[in-house]
Order: C-alpha cells, then sequence, then structure tokens
C-alpha cells in the first residue's frame, strides 16, 4: 500500500502531495493540503458539503479518492472569490441571508456557481432542481433559493 | 467513516484493465463513477483487496449512436449521456437518477452492474431488451437485460470481467415512452416506479405496451401488458394495471409497505401507460 | 443615524469569513494532531466478557488504545446527570467507556487513538470485543411492561414519574372537571423520534503544554465543558480553557455535555503529551449522541357546547433512551408548555419516563414543545369536529385574553420557577394568521384541506448570562459573551446592541462567543435564550461603559454628562456638536498611563496634564480603562408566541402529501435584526416538515437503528420544503430592558400539528401519529374505507365526519 505522488491544480495552482490510494479528495484537500473550506458533513455522499468543481462541475469529493483525479483541476470554496473580492455568488449569499451556520455553505456555493454558468437565468424550478443535492438544517432554503437568483441578477449586471 | 485499504490500479487501456482485473478476481472490484462503491467502502462494508481504477480508460468515455440503438461506454457519466440526448427514454430516466451532482461522477454502465432493484437504468434496460458487453482478456460476451440482473444488487458480471458497455436498442417507429416514479424525497431511490413503452400501429391504434417496474421486486419486473387494440387515447389501462400488480412482488422496508407499493406500481404503470400513448401519437 | 442599528435587518457579519472557506470549524484546526476513534457496540445489550485488543497493536500509526480499565477513577465515572430532578428517582448516565455492560446501539466500549483517522480505524476493526447479548428493550410500550430491565437497578425501566395537577379556580380537580362537562372524548397520540441532525457533528480537539489544557470542542456550552472537564481531570480552572469555534449547527443535541469524548480526548492528551483531536463521523452521530421526540400521549378533555374546556387530563410516556444525562428537561417541557395560549379549567398531567435499549434523549430545538403542541392543537381540533364548529373559534373561546397579563398558569416550568407568562396578544396572532393563509376563504375541495396550529414558548430561561464589553483606544468596541454560536448571527445582533448603545459604527464593534479565555461565566445557547440573556447582559454592560464615558468626556469638556451624546463614535454635548471628543480619547483618558506607546497614549500619561493632581489617578471605586461588565438574570422565562396555518394537497392515487401553502406569524417581542429572525424561523419550519412528513429514527425489534444514514433518515431537501410566509406581531416582554423574547425554536414548534390538522381536513379521517409517509396515509385510506368497517381507534369517532357549516 504505497502512497501514491498526486498532482492537483486547486483553484489554479499545481499542487503535488503524497497520498495513500485510499485518501478521499475531501481528506486530501482538507489535512494534506490545508484546504479546510471543503466541509465532510456524511461522507456516503448524501449532504453535499464536501461538494468541490473537478474540472469546472460539482462533484462529491467524499465519494472520489485523490489518486483517481490526479492531474485534474479543482476549485474548492476558497477558490471563488476573485481578486477584487467575493464572486457573485458569494455576494449574494450573503445579501439574502443564504446561510446561517455556514457548514453547507461551500458546497451550495461550489454546486451554485456551476449551475448558473451553465444556466445564467434559472426558474424556480430549476434552482430547486440544481440544488437538490446539498442538505442545509438551518435555512429551510427558502434564502438560499433567493440568493441563487440573486446572484444570478448580479451576474448579468456585472457582465 | 474511511474506507479500508487496498490495493490500486490505474490501467491505462483496456487491456492493461482486463489482465489487471483477470490477475485480481473475485479480490477485485471496479471503480468507475464511484457513487454507489465509495459509500459503502467508507462505511466498511465492502472492502475490495484490488480496486481496479478505470477512469483512465478513455476508450470507454463513449456514447455511439447507431442505427439501431445507443452503444453506452462504462466511463460515460449520466450528465453526458443525459445532454447528449441520444435516447428518449434513457433520457427520461436520467433524469431521476439522484441529483444532478452525483449525476457528473456517476455512470450509466456502473449503475446497471450495481443492480440495484430500486435504481431506474436497469428497468430502461430491461424494458427495451437491451444487453450489456462483459469483456476479459480472452474476449466478450453480450448478456440480455432478462439475463444480466440476477437478483438485488447482483448482475451477471462474473469475477475478472469488465462491463465494458451497454447497449439500449431504439424503440420501434411509432412508439412513446415515458417514467414515473414516486420517491421520498426528490433524488431518493424510487419506493416504486414504472418505465413503460407504447408502440402503435399504422392507424395509431396501440399495437404494443410494455412496462419495467422498478422498487418492487428483487430485479426490474417487466411485463408485456394486455392492450387493446385501439386508438391510444381510447384505451383503458385497467386490465394493464392488475396484471403489472400481479406480476410484481414488492416487499414492504422502513419508507413504504408491500400493499402500499403494490398499490403504487399500478397507479404509476397506469400513469406511465397513457403518457407513453400519448407520446406515441 | 447610523448607529441606530437595533431593529434593522443589518447584514450578517459572520458572512465574509463563512462564505470565503475561512471559516474555523472543529476539524479545521488542529492539523496533524493524532486522531482518536472508537470501538462502539454494535448490540442494544450485551454484557462484555472480553476485550482483544492484540491484532490491532500492529496496525501503523497506532499510538494508544484504552478501555475503561484503563481510566482513573475521576475519568471513569458515570458521566454527570446535568439536571437533578425530585422526580428523577432513576437516573442513570452512561460511563465514557462502558465496563460491563453496554445499554444502546453505538456505545463506546474501545478509545483508539492513531497518528491518523483512516488508521485509528483500521485498529478500531481489528479489536474483538466479546458480548454477550442480553435481551434489549425497544420501544416505549415495550419498556413499560418492564418484563427486560435496562437497568437492573432501575424496577420497570421508570427513570422518573411526575403528576402535576392545576385545579380550576374553583378548586375542582381536572378528572372531576371531565367527568362534568357536557362533552369529553379521549384517544390517543403518537410521536415518533427525530434528531437534532447538524451537518456537523460533534468534535473535540485537546492540546496540553505541561501546565495548562486547551480544548476546543463544538458544543453549546464551553463553559460549562471546562468545567466539567476540570472537575473530571483535577486541574485548576484557571488552568483549562475550552473554546467553541466555528460550530455547524447544534439545535440542541451539542448542549448535552460533557460527552465522553469531551473528557476522554483530554484526559489522552495530557497523557500522552500530543495533541488529539476526535471528529465525530456522521454514523458515530446517529448512534451514539442523542434524539428526541418519541412520546406516546392519552388525553381525556370535557369540554362544554361552545368548546370551552373544562378539564384536561393528558398521560405522557416519554421513551428517554439508555440513560437520562440531561434530566427530565424534555418531558417537563412538553407538560408545561402544552397549556399553549389557552386558559385551561383544570389540567392534570402525568408522565413516566422509561428507559429503553436505544440512544439517549435529551433536548432537540423545540425540547418537548412539539409533542406538546400536536397534543393541544390536536385535542382542539378534535373539539371543533365534534361540536361541528370552526377550528378557530374553538382556539379563540379558550385563549388567554390580551388583558389578563402577566397569566399565572399555575405550573412550574422548566427553570424551576413559576409558569406565568409575560406578555402576548393571541386574539390578534389568530386573526393575522387567518388573514394570512385565507381561512375564511379557503375553498374545500377534495384532497385539499386546511390547518392552523398555536404554540407558546417559554424562552430566555435564566439562570444568567453575561457580556463584557472593552472600548480600545483604536476606537473599536469589543464585546465578549460566554454562551456560544451555532449560526444564529450572534455575531451580528449583539454588534446591532452594542452599537446601538454606545452610539458607535457597527463596523468597530467585534464580537466574540464561546470562548472562556474571554468570558468564563455562562450557561449556554439553548432554549431560544441567548438574545435575551447575552443581548440584555450586553446591553446592561454597554450602559455601564456609556456612563462611564460620558463622565470622562464630561470631565474633559467641562460639560455636565447629562447633556452629552454619542454619535458615530463621538462624544458631544447635544446640540453642539463642535464640543466633542472621540470615544477612542476618552479610552485613553480612563486608562491613567505611565509610559506612552503612541501618540495617543501620550494623553494620558502623568505629565500630560490631563489628570488633577489633587485625586488619585484612579478614583476610589473607579477601574483603569473603558470597559464593562454585566449580567441579566431574569425572575424568570419569557413567553414568546407564534401561530401557524398551512394548506395541503394529497395525492388520491399516490397519497402524496404536498405542502402548498405555509403561513407563520410569530411574536418574539422586539426584533433585533427581522432579518435573522425570518430566518430562523424558516430553518425551523424546515425541520417541522421534516418531523411532520420524513424524519424518523427507525429501530427493529433487536435495537438497530435501521436508517443511520442520510440515505434512510430523510432529512428534506430544498425540493420537500414549502415556502414559509411570515408575518410578526410584536409584543414586547416586560421582563428585559430589551424588551424581546426568543425566537430560535419558534419555527418548529406547530408544524406537525398543523400538517396533520391540514391532512385531516383533506382527508376526512384522524391523523393521530406523526411523522406520517404517503405509506401510511395510504394505509389509513384503506383503513378507514366504510366498506371494510374495520376503524380503528379513534377513527370511530371521525368516521361520521359532521358536514362542516364552518372550517
Amino acid at each position: 500500500m504505497q502512497p501514491y505522488e498526486v498532482t492537483l491544480v486547486v483553484n489554479g495552482t499545481a499542487r503535488r502531495v503524497r497520498v495513500p490510494a485510499r485518501r478521499l479528495l475531501s481528506d486530501c484537500l482538507r489535512h494534506d493540503l490545508g484546504l479546510t473550506g471543503t466541509h465532510v458533513g456524511c461522507e456516503h455522499g448524501v449532504c453535499g458539503c464536501c461538494t468541490v468543481l473537478l474540472d469546472g462541475e460539482p462533484v462529491r469529493s467524499c465519494l472520489t479518492f485523490a489518486v483517481t483525479v490526479d492531474g485534474r483541476e479543482i476549485t474548492t470554496v476558497e477558490g471563488l472569490a476573485g481578486e477584487d473580492g467575493m464572486s457573485p455568488v458569494q455576494r449574494a449569499f450573503a445579501e439574502c441571508h443564504g446561510l446561517q451556520c455556514g457548514f453547507c455553505t461551500p458546497g451550495f456555493l461550489c454546486t451554485v456557481t456551476a449551475l448558473l454558468r451553465d444556466n445564467p437565468a434559472p426558474t424556480d424550478e430549476e434552482v430547486l432542481e440544481g440544488v437538490s443535492g446539498n442538505l442545509c438544517r438551518c435555512t429551510g432554503y427558502q434564502n438560499i433559493v433567493k440568493s441563487v437568483h440573486r446572484a444570478a441578477e448580479l451576474i448579468a449586471e456585472e457582465g | 467513516m474511511k474506507p479500508p485499504p487496498f490495493e490500486y490500479h490505474a490501467p491505462r487501456d483496456l487491456g492493461e484493465a482486463l489482465d489487471v482485473l483477470a490477475g485480481a478476481g473475485a479480490r477485485g472490484k471496479v471503480l468507475a463513477g464511484g457513487q454507489s462503491l465509495i459509500p459503502i467502502m467508507n462505511m466498511r462494508l465492502a472492502s475490495p483487496e484490488h480496486l481496479v481504477d478505470i477512469n483512465r480508460l478513455h476508450e470507454l468515455d463513449t456514447v455511439e449512436e447507431t442505427a439501431g440503438g445507443v452503444r453506452v461506454g462504462a466511463l460515460a457519466r449520466h450528465s453526458r449521456v443525459e445532454r447528449l440526448r441520444a435516447h428518449p427514454l434513457l433520457g427520461q430516466a436520467l433524469r431521476l437518477v439522484a441529483h444532478p451532482v452525483i449525476r457528473n461522477r456517476g455512470t450509466v454502465v456502473g449503475s446497471l452492474v450495481h443492480a440495484d432493484p430500486a435504481a431506474e437504468l436497469p428497468a430502461v434496460l430491461a424494458v427495451l431488451d437491451g444487453s450489456v458487453r462483459l469483456a476479459t482478456a480472452g474476449g466478450t460476451r453480450d448478456v440480455a437485460a432478462r439475463d444480466f440482473f440476477t437478483g438485488p444488487l447482483e448482475s451477471a458480471v462474473q469475477a475478472g470481467e469488465l462491463a465494458v458497455s451497454a447497449y439500449f436498442p431504439n424503440t420501434r417507429p411509432r412508439s412513446g415512452t415515458a417514467f414515473r416514479e414516486v420517491a421520498r424525497r426528490h433524488g431518493d431511490y424510487a419506493l416504486a416506479g414504472v418505465c413503460a413503452v407504447v408502440t402503435l400501429d399504422e392507424d395509431l391504434r396501440v399495437e404494443r405496451a410494455r412496462v419495467a417496474c422498478i422498487g418492487v421486486g428483487a430485479v426490474p419486473v417487466v411485463v408485456d401488458v394486455p392492450c387493446e387494440r385501439r386508438p391510444a387515447a381510447t384505451v383503458g389501462w385497467d386490465e394493464a394495471v392488475r396484471a403489472v400488480r400481479e406480476a410484481t412482488d414488492p416487499e414492504g422496508d422502513i419508507h413504504a409497505s408491500a400493499a402500499y407499493r403494490r398499490h403504487l406500481v399500478g397507479v404509476l404503470a397506469e400513469q406511465a401507460l397513457k403518457e407513453a400513448a400519448r407520446a406515441a401519437v | 443615524m447610523t448607529t441606530r442599528l437595533f431593529g434593522e435587518p443589518v447584514q450578517r457579519r459572520e458572512d465574509p469569513r463563512l462564505l470565503t472557506g475561512q471559516g474555523r470549524y472543529l476539524d479545521d484546526l488542529g492539523q496533524g494532531a493524532a486522531a482518536a476513534a472508537f470501538v462502539r457496540s454494535p448490540h442494544a445489550h450485551a454484557r462484555i466478557r472480553d476485550i482483544d485488543v492484540s491484532a490491532a497493536l500492529d496496525v501503523d500509526g497506532l499510538i494508544a488504545i484504552y478501555t475503561w480499565e484503563d481510566l482513573p477513577a475521576r475519568v471513569g465515572q458515570p458521566l454527570p446527570l446535568l439536571i437533578p430532578h425530585p422526580a428523577l428517582t432513576h437516573g442513570r448516565t452512561a460511563l465514557p467507556l462502558a465496563k460491563d455492560v453496554v445499554r444502546h446501539v453505538g456505545e463506546p466500549v474501545v478509545m483508539v487513538v492513531a497518528t491518523d483517522r483512516y488508521l485509528a480505524e483500521d485498529a478500531c476493526a481489528l479489536i474483538e470485543v466479546d458480548y454477550e447479548q442480553l435481551k434489549p428493550v425497544v420501544g416505549i410500550e415495550e419498556a413499560v411492561q418492564g418484563a427486560q430491565l435496562v437497568h437492573e437497578d432501575v424496577p420497570g425501566n421508570v427513570g422518573a414519574h411526575l403528576v402535576q395537577e392545576v385545579p380550576s379556580t374553583t378548586g375542582t380537580s381536572a378528572r372531576e372537571a371531565i367527568e362534568g362537562a357536557p362533552h369529553t372524548l379521549a384517544f390517543r397520540l403518537d410521536i415518533e423520534r427525530s434528531a437534532s441532525m447538524p451537518l456537523e457533528g460533534r468534535g473535540v480537539y485537546a492540546r496540553w503544554d505541561g501546565t495548562d489544557l486547551r480544548v476546543y470542542s463544538s458544543t453549546q456550552t464551553s463553559t460549562s465543558v471546562r468545567m466539567a472537564i476540570a472537575a473530571a481531570l483535577n486541574l485548576p480552572l484557571p488552568h483549562v480553557e475550552v473554546i467553541a469555534p466555528d460550530v455547524g449547527g447544534g439545535f440542541g443535541v451539542k448542549i448535552v455535555h460533557p460527552w465522553a469524548e469531551e473528557i476522554l480526548v483530554p484526559w489522552a492528551a495530557m497523557l500522552l503529551g500530543r495533541e488529539i483531536k476526535w471528529t465525530e463521523d456522521r454514523r458515530e452521530h446517529f448512534i451514539s449522541s442523542a434524539h428526541e421526540r418519541g412520546q406516546v400521549q392519552h388525553v381525556r378533555v370535557g369540554f362544554d357546547d361552545d368548546g370551552v374546556i373544562k378539564g384536561l387530563d393528558v398521560t405522557i410516556l416519554h421513551d428517554h433512551g439508555a440513560y437520562t444525562p440531561y434530566g427530565i428537561i424534555v418531558p417537563i417541557v412538553t407538560s408545561t408548555q402544552l397549556l399553549g395560549p389557552y386558559k385551561i379549567g383544570a389540567y392534570r398531567v402525568e408522565f413516566t419516563a422509561v428507559y429503553t435499549n436505544t440512544v439517549q434523549v435529551t433536548p432537540y430545538r423545540g425540547a418537548g414543545r412539539p409533542q406538546a403542541v400536536f397534543c393541544m392543537e390536536r385535542t382542539m381540533d378534535k373539539i371543533a369536529r365534534h361540536l361541528g364548529k370552526d377550528r378557530t373559534r374553538v382556539r379563540a373561546a379558550n385563549f388567554i385574553g390580551p388583558d389578563e397579563f402577566p397569566y399565572d398558569q399555575g405550573m412550574i416550568f422548566q427553570d424551576g420557577r413559576p409558569l406565568i407568562y409575560d406578555s402576548g396578544n393571541y386574539p390578534e396572532m389568530l386573526r393575522m394568521v387567518k388573514e394570512l393563509v385565507g381561512w375564511d376563504d379557503f375553498e374545500p375541495a377534495p384532497n385539499r384541506g386546511i390547518g392552523v396550529g398555536c404554540y407558546v414558548e417559554g424562552t430566555g430561561v435564566g439562570p444568567y448570562e453575561g457580556g463584557h464589553v472593552q472600548v480600545t483606544s483604536d476606537g473599536r468596541v469589543h464585546v465578549s459573551t460566554g454562551l456560544t454560536s451555532q449560526g444564529q448571527g450572534h455575531e451580528t445582533v449583539f454588534a446591532q446592541i452594542a452599537a446601538t448603545e454606545l452610539g458607535v459604527p457597527i463596523e468597530r464593534v467585534s464580537v466574540v462567543t464561546g470562548d472562556t479565555r474571554r468570558f468564563g461565566y455562562a450557561v449556554g445557547t439553548f432554549a431560544s435564550r441567548a438574545a435575551v440573556m447575552s443581548g440584555n447582559a450586553i446591553a446592561l454592560a454597554c450602559r455601564k461603559v456609556r456612563e462611564k464615558a460620558l463622565r470622562i468626556a464630561a470631565d474633559a469638556l467641562e460639560a455636565n454628562p447629562d447633556d452629552l451624546e454619542i454619535d458615530d463614535g463621538l462624544v458631544h454635548v447635544a446640540g453642539a456638536p463642535a464640543a466633542s471628543i472621540p470615544l477612542s480619547t476618552v479610552a485613553v483618558l480612563a486608562n491613567p498611563l505611565r509610559y506612552a506607546f503612541d501618540e495617543e497614549a501620550a494623553k494620558a500619561t502623568q505629565f500630560s496634564g490631563a489628570a488633577s493632581p489633587d485625586k488619585p489617578p484612579v478614583a476610589e471605586g473607579e477601574e483603569p480603562g473603558l470597559e464593562g461588565r454585566d449580567y441579566y438574570s431574569p425572575i424568570r422565562s419569557t413567553f414568546a408566541a407564534g401561530m401557524h396555518a398551512a394548506i395541503v394537497e394529497t395525492d388520491p392515487l399516490t397519497a402524496e402529501i404536498k405542502v402548498l401553502r405555509y403561513a407563520v406569524v410569530h411574536d418574539c417581542g422586539r426584533l433585533i435584526n427581522p432579518m435573522i429572525v425570518e430566518g430562523q424561523i424558516h430553518g425551523g419550519v424546515a425541520q417541522g416538515i421534516g418531523g411532520a412528513l420524513y424524519e424518523r429514527m427507525v429501530y427493529d425489534g433487536h435495537g438497530q437503528l435501521l436508517n443511520a444514514s442520510f440515505m434512510d433518515f430523510l432529512m428534506p431537501y430544498a425540493t420537500e420544503v414549502p415556502h414559509v410566509e411570515t408575518a410578526h406581531l410584536e409584543t414586547p416582554s416586560p421582563l428585559n430592558p430589551l424588551g424581546i423574547k426568543g425566537a430560535g425554536e419558534a419555527g418548529v414548534i406547530p408544524v406537525s400539528a398543523v400538517i396533520a390538522a391540514a391532512i385531516e381536513d383533506a382527508e376526512g379521517f384522524a391523523i393521530d401519529r406523526m411523522p406520517i409517509s404517503p405509506s401510511e396515509l395510504f394505509d389509513l385510506r384503506t383503513a378507514s374505507r366504510p366498506a371494510q368497517g374495520t376503524a380503528q381507534g379513534t377513527a370511530q369517532e371521525v368516521s361520521r365526519r359532521p358536514e362542516p357549516p364552518e372550517r
């Protein structure tokens, strides 16, 4: 069970890391690379807290081995903000009170970032479908849905 | 909830993968999307000695449309197949598979091999009389859907074999399809579900109707339902519903009683047949 | 004015950190610490014959393995019984590691420490525990029979039994009143178990430097964890510090303490001289934290032709699981809060809390109130149906009037004090909720129903909280309070209070909670108490600071303190903004200095001429610095209230249940931040919907939890939660300076009652058991079909559903 040398391009930076084959991507990001913004809520793929973008597509990092994604690009919540501050999605969540304890939030932010990239003006139903794989125990989702619509507005306004 | 250790193999091509699988035999397990396998490994309910990761076999990341149907390679993920709109019924079913994020990673063939009796894709393969192509270093064999699903979470894949693709035949002309299910939460495995194919004759009368039901038996339950040869809109499906309820043998669990599932599968069969018949016109 | 922020929907100050991945949750700390994992019992009830760790000793990276035998006496004692009560005659708590007997699946038996969690789990898997299985007690009724015992020394499995009686004003007992009433009904209600289920589990991280122990815990009470650790590890309190970092949700489960892990992890860290962290995983959370809700209620009620209740007699069987570390708070809350906004002629309530071989039961958001409200509101609906009256009219007939406050319910509440409601306006709330949901215009249609539910919630229970406020010489305001935060936005609302009280911009205010280094005296965050308790304490501390600031500024400005105001961080003479001094300078002057560390500080040094040479630099009775500390300790709880209404649609074929409308009217006194209060309500309702339609803990006869995963424990997603419409009534509390009441639990409390009422209205038969699934609704439909003539239980009472002229 030799450790594997893995290169991940995380938030635009190539990071080399030695991990056992069984290291979950979530643990690799959090504990090997120190990017603790990605959270772990269930480790069986239901809660969505650990969602990150793999080559731009949201995936569960707790259901992915780090070795499997050697060489791929990963975006975590730490990589969503731009040089001039928080992304429109992040700002919309703040504005609409789309988070409370904040534990599920990174997963929602990654999911929604990809959702709005693919569908810049989603309907209510499309928003619900889009975030349907993410659990939140605090907000009741109402303000999360509002945040997604608001983020769409901000993105549209800011071009 | 951390997975147990395993010997990791990351073959670069199919030949290497088959060699590794042959060597690993019953101690080996194939990792494709991992959306079903990794949860049970994290719970330590599965501890494969050898894990053969096929995620680098880009030659299997294929969706081929042929005259007769669609062949989906072992590395084609749900979301990609869904986007390609290669097959109407497959598309209808994929929208019901878990959540979008899971579909970004999970594979169509992986879902078939996992053979969950409540999963959607096995029913699609079954209702279409599709097949799964299994490969070993020595050659390949195609297994028809009716022989492929052998029990709950059990398929015809033998130790050392790799399911390399699945074939979903097109429906015949003047056919309509539908997939109806009821799940506790959106995206959960269905309590019961029915996919239906209704084919009309040249006079637009119902010629053939077939359903595959999930969540109501050990494997997808396929029923060629009795139907009157009449214009689709005027067909009564009562007898079809009775046939479906008779053919299925649901079990009760913590989410639904057997009686409810039997009732539900009939309701869903009628809805799916009606919708498929409408779509066929 | 920018600094009058009380009542404004100020955006949350914790959000930038949490939105950018900069939050610091428990498992984000201690990178590189050794990891703990536990071998937990796979059996619900068994005797431990032998523990063989030998196979685990070869695991790479193993550091230590501990069983109960390894624990020193103080550590190996039963965990504390946190809230003793005379009625809890047989309180029992668990040992940190099981000694002879395990009493539920998930009870910790062996602790393993290794260099990482993967390896610790590898070692756990190799440890062999030899169990002699004993027959488990599962389910309330099996426990009550007492044929099998959870604890050998607890006869009949009864941990507590309490009868409380409130006779009528004329001295009639409840049972007599029921006998004498024109109408009586009797029925049984059932509520199943759910759980807090925060998305972050529990966790503990400890480090020991040879003198001082620092512990981080994902807890709702760091101060009390600290005292428990100091006691168990025999450490002087000043050498123990406990910090609740960012906490990913609590909802009650994290108020229980000390958890076994909160003692064992620090103990092992000291013993091994290395940092150790334990991060609970989801499976552990399901089988070894805590659940709540499970009750069976037998109700008898007597009422008159108007639906006025003459007597109510409720017998509650409460499932307490295997242990009672949090005492009997949950059934006490059920018993007392059952009365809701009503004056009941005469009331008798009896509860029996029984042990079962299942996970222990401790408060989960609502803490016994959802069960209480389910009971009372089902009762109101049954009375209305019996009389053929509008359900809201029957409620109104029983309301406490707006002019009857303070209203004494004649009972003892969960804080050991009289159950006296401080203020409220229930008729107005009912009017508002009817209007919001469109009660009077609701068009009856097949498979559509409407329901309403009312509740009163004791919030802001004591004994106290404190606040410390310090203005530093840079003009910043540092607020700290001892209770903890789990997402309620305390950093924002407490800053709003401080900014408003002190007249400073909110940007200059920072708030720290749950860190015993900053504030050592506190109780904790539970019972919708944080805003009431710490909010008022911080306001009082600010007022002390303000008074001192005005005094110092008055000296400097040669003005009368009474003529001074503070705006935007500037103390000035009212109406004369030119005569002013910044609060930062006041802070400098408040601390007479010998040494100048910067230019500003020089103003306070001994040759600056600022101080009179005739007085001591720090006057008698004064302290240096511009800071204040104060405590708020209320005479008793304050009582928030709310009314919810819902319209549901049931599918005639699939029996799926859809909530079409959900309306909430809520009164938590004055609102500090309406945006945050709304958020609390939304979240509470979502948990209520979970409890009504999706969530249950399903045990089999062997005591195995069959759905210990998010696959099968059905917490609602966005697709399952209805849109919530809200309206607020503000009836200030006369009990505290800010006039506020708590809001944290409100949303969850009446949801099961409301949804049950609406389904009942849609279906025409009684809904007496929650949660309800489509399958169960289908079964009820089957059972209620008149053709079969097999109406069960209470169904006979409703099968002849009158054609109600009113709803």
